[in-house]
């Protein structure tokens, strides 16, 4: 293959996020601490010449580079641009909150944009080791994320067990990958499908392998029985940190199922199928039972997250276009709600004050009316009751569920998701029928409470006129499958 | 002059509106705005739902007042509102209602006062989209959204055991419209992707289906209505709910349940209906009789109604699955009439709680001498909730005892035990509480209701004696409208 530019189009915004990044890590070495607002203000503006990257170099179809290992399609540039702009909105929830810890480095910025280059890497790749490379380079700059506050011992004790475990499900991963590369002969996401397609001799060798992949995905989804480590890196990272996990890396793990799963062992589907059935009943189970007895609120949106997994993998299960977009745009409006709810345990912590526990949500109707009706809506966002968002993400999972006939996985999805309404009205009744025990006024930084503001009003709004986002998903998984 | 005018989008978005606008006026220093922008905005309700009734065509059985606009195309979901003879009177009834909740809070509600008003308005608004609904969405997305605001005023307003109430209500009626959702998707799935009320109610389904479906149905709206025996939430709910929740508790939200067996059950399930008939039939006798006598042994007003309405709203679900058209006429008739009373039931209560702060019957007696208007009013509606001959209430229950008649002649005999029964535990609560000497120094110091107090009971009476004396304008809307569900009931699906 020749090294023209036109080979590098599809890769431009990697390129260019990669030279930005490393620039501004020298360039932070050179500047005070009080200019400490120039390294922000360049990683929004990296954050933006990406998007427009993407967007420019968007193509209707499918476009392969690097020899067919990187991918370019409808579905990429969108989660791409959806990771940039979560991104964007957890540096601005942050900004004061890691000002007042002692995290205003540029190594919170450098690590948040490396991680973000993994992100794309792994949206992108159509290569099993271009794949791996990416989740690794996202994963390690997680690990330095979390450990940020050194002289935290839950910091750095979470920090141990998320790379610890991490590094166990990557090697589970690699080792499945190299089954799959044993049997059918490719790496190549596409030729591997072909592969299968054609019928392999050692179909036993290939379950085996696809076992240890989907070990790998759960544990990066962080799906029971692989979720150990969610609760612990919730908790103990510093919030900014946990709203940056909480966030934009779910938009990667679900292109990495994408890619290895649906495009790579499509052939596998069946044997797929149950494993994932599995997972996804434990994980709602799991998350929503354990969520009620918490009372740490990162803790409990930590299992939380897991039953939100365990709803996604019901799109995914189906097995058909309508079930992949439908978990797209699950994922998507988790992601919203997710930045809202951490990003309101930013708004509400304060100098040496976190507020992180359900207790620190009493009375905050009577503190700051609209901010409680936010969160409000995030919260019924989050149970799936309409006029929020959240609804239609559960609607959407679950019809793809219906129609492929998984009618008691639904019902146990249905009941599932009962017993996880308790706990986020719980919320809603601490803030709205408790008296507050906590006077401080709420006042936030002006760009963080109008973010708050349509970040909460955004579940509201896309709750009434869903139509846009469904319609984004379908597109991209039609045009990229 | 209405042709193609968005009457009910007015009817739905009017209250949501001016609930909005409530909000807006912020905090407590502004109370008094708040409660005329709020009495304002549920006069405006009930004004735009007015031609609902005078321009209502009863020669015409089908939809009317229709819109249809594209909502979600992903799902063909449509914004599809319209009405027939059996949901108008109910938009009427939720829209006055709307009025009498916002007078009743004026002066009781001295907290977040904004909010509450927003909060009953907002509910009346999505209350009205239930009823208008004919896309099965847009009606699960009304149908759970009202629960927020109601949640909300429980659990704000409420009394002392309010959170367990309002956790409760919140969960019961989550549980059961979840398992109404999968059987809309299933619907979805089964009729080639449309969410179409109408078009569910054509097609054709096998047994198996249909008794699931009626089984999922049934969780949703016999929680709501609620039958016996998941009828547990709503005393609590009642008991601790602020009057204004009570009185839209029991004079729509119950209704909502019944409505939704006349707009799903009934035309999607009908073979299913009919195979499950008796069951239903039982139930609903147990409600009747059962209830009846529990309400018997209440010593709290709040918890007394709330036990007659689920004896009441047995007489509902008994004569819908009689099939003759007096059943499900009185049935209707009962639903509105019952929405008068209990509403004037809750707010007597209320009217006495605010002087006392007590529920207790025990607390009470004598309050005749000291409140003599009031008592009156209170007799009346006590009268009429025992279906006195001349009150609304002895309408229904004489209209649904008839349709009975014709079917089993245990059914009537079980359900007129409620004439007895009702009118030993309400009567007996009337005696103890109104006449005998004053025990209590709090009821001596009561004062008479106020000018604001006499308009809410007066148009209650006007209600319940002109329904009463003269239901024809009432049964003549849902007549054809009634026949016509009939006639779809009787035809099998299989």
């Amino acid at each position: 293959m020749s090294f023209t530019l036109s080979n590098l189009l599809p890769v431009l915004p990697e390129v260019f996020l990669l030279a930005a990044a490393s620039f501004i890590l020298i360039f932070d070495l050179f500047i005070s601490d009080k200019n400490r607002f120039l390294t922000y203000g360049l990683t929004q503006l990296t954050l933006l010449i990406c998007a427009w990257l993407t967007v420019s170099t968007a193509q209707q179809g499918v476009v392969y580079a690097f020899s067919g290992m990187f991918v370019d399609d409808p579905m990429s540039d969108i989660l791409k641009l959806m990771v940039y702009l979560s991104v964007s909105v957890v540096m601005v929830y942050s900004r004061e909150y890691i000002q007042l810890r002692g995290m205003y480095r540029g190594e919170f910025f450098v690590l948040a944009l490396f991680a973000m280059l993994g992100m794309m890497i792994m949206i992108s790749a159509n290569h099993f080791l271009t794949l791996y490379l990416g989740l690794e380079l996202l994963s390690l700059c997680l690990y330095a994320l979390v450990a940020l506050q050194r002289d935290s011992a839950v910091a750095t004790e979470a920090a141990m067990k998320y790379f610890v475990l991490g590094a166990l499900a990557s090697g589970m991963l690699l080792y499945g990958m190299s089954m799959v590369y044993g049997v059918t002969g490719h790496l190549d996401v596409n030729k591997v499908a072909a592969a299968i397609q054609q019928g392999v001799e050692n179909r036993t060798v290939l379950v085996f392998g696809l076992v240890f992949i989907v070990a790998g995905v759960a544990f990066k989804l962080g799906v029971v029985p692989f979720h150990m480590w969610i609760p612990d890196v919730y908790q103990g990272a510093p919030t900014a940190v946990t709203l940056f996990i909480g966030s934009a890396p779910k938009i990667a793990a679900f292109a990495f199922v994408m890619r290895l799963l649906v495009q790579g062992l499509e052939g596998m589907v069946h044997d797929w199928q149950g494993m994932l059935m599995i997972l996804a009943v434990l994980s709602m189970a799991v998350g929503n039972i354990t969520a009620i007895a918490q009372t740490n609120l990162k803790r409990m949106l930590a299992y939380s997250t897991i039953s939100h997994m365990g709803f996604l993998l019901l799109g995914f299960l189906s097995g058909s276009l309508g079930g992949y977009s439908a978990s797209m745009f699950y994922v998507l409006v988790y992601v919203l709600m997710s930045l809202g709810t951490f990003g309101m345990i930013m708004l509400l912590s304060r100098q040496g004050f976190e507020a992180e526990n359900l207790e620190d949500f009493k009375g905050l109707n009577q503190r700051s009316p609209w901010y409680a009706f936010m969160m409000l809506l995030l919260m019924f966002s989050m149970a799936g009751v309409p006029p929020t968002v959240g609804f239609y993400a559960k609607l959407s999972v679950l019809q793809a569920a219906l129609q492929a006939g998984y009618t008691g996985l639904v019902i146990a999805a249905v009941l599932m998701s009962v017993i996880g309404a308790f706990y986020y009205l719980r919320i809603i009744k601490l803030m709205y029928f408790d008296a507050p025990k906590d006077t401080a006024p709420v006042k936030p930084e002006s760009d963080v409470g109008l973010l708050m503001s349509a970040n909460g009003l955004g579940v509201l709004a896309l709750g009434i006129l869903p139509q846009p986002l469904m319609a984004l998903c379908a597109y991209a998984i039609h045009h990229s499958l | 002059m209405f042709a193609g005018f968005p009457l009910l989008s007015l009817v739905i978005w009017v209250p949501i509106l001016a609930g909005l606008l409530v909000l807006a006026t912020g905090s407590d220093r502004n109370a008094a705005l708040a409660r005329w922008v709020a009495l304002l905005g549920a006069v405006a309700g009930f004004a735009v739902s007015i031609p609902l009734y005078t321009q209502f065509d009863t020669l015409n059985v089908g939809m009317q007042f229709t819109e249809m606009r594209p909502w979600i195309e992903t799902f063909n979901v449509h914004y599809h509102l319209g009405v027939d003879g059996i949901s108008v009177l109910f938009i009427l009834l939720t829209s006055f209602t709307t009025v009498l909740v916002v007078l009743a809070g004026w002066k009781v509600i001295q907290k977040n006062v904004a909010q509450y008003m927003a909060a009953f308005l907002i509910m009346s608004g999505l209350m009205n989209g239930v009823f208008a609904a004919l896309d099965a969405i847009l009606f699960y997305v009304f149908w759970e959204a009202m629960l927020i605001p109601m949640f909300i005023a429980i659990g704000v307003w409420g009394g002392p055991n309010r959170v367990y109430a309002s956790i409760k209500f919140f969960l019961y009626t989550l549980l059961g419209s979840l398992l109404m959702l999968v059987a809309f998707i299933y619907l979805y799935n089964q009729s080639g992707g449309s969410f179409e009320i109408l078009e569910y109610h054509k097609m054709p389904l096998a047994m198996v289906p249909q008794i699931l479906i009626f089984m999922a149905f049934f969780m949703a709206f016999a929680v709501k209505i609620p039958m016996w025996p998941v009828h547990t939430w709503l005393p609590d709910a009642h008991v601790e709910a602020p009057t204004g929740g009570s009185v839209v508790l029991a004079a729509i939200m119950l209704k909502l349940g019944a409505y939704g067996f006349l707009r799903f059950s009934l035309p999607i399930a009908p073979d299913a209906s009919h195979a499950l008939s008796g069951f239903m039939i039982t139930l609903s006798l147990i409600a009747v009789v059962y209830i009846g006598l529990v309400a018997l042994a209440q010593g709290d007003m709040k918890k007394l109604i709330a036990y007659s309405s689920i004896s009441h709203m047995g007489f509902v679900t008994l004569g819908f699955f009689i099939f003759n058209a007096y059943g499900m006429e009185g049935a209707l008739v009962q639903m509105i009439s019952h929405g008068f009373i209990s509403a004037a039931l809750f707010l007597c209560v209320g009217v006495m709680y605010d002087r006392v702060h007590s529920r207790q019957i025990a607390d009470y007696g004598g309050v005749a001498s000291k409140m003599p208007m009031f008592a009156a009013f209170f007799m009346l509606f006590a009268m009429a909730n025992s279906g006195l001959p001349g009150t609304s209430g002895f309408v229904g229950e004489f209209m649904v005892i008839m349709g009975a008649l014709q079917a089993n002649f245990w059914y009537a005999f079980l359900a007129a035990t409620t004439l007895i029964f009702g009118a030993a535990y309400t009567l007996w609560m009337y005696k103890r509480v109104v006449f005998g000497n004053v025990t209590n120094e709090h009821v001596e110091h009561m004062q008479d209701i106020s000018g604001r107090e006499f308009l809410i009971l007066a148009l209650l009476a006007i209600a319940v004696l002109g329904m009463g004396v003269y239901p024809l304008p009432f049964t003549e809307v849902m007549h054809g409208s009634v026949n016509n569900l009939l006639a779809h009931v009787a035809q099998s699906k299989l």
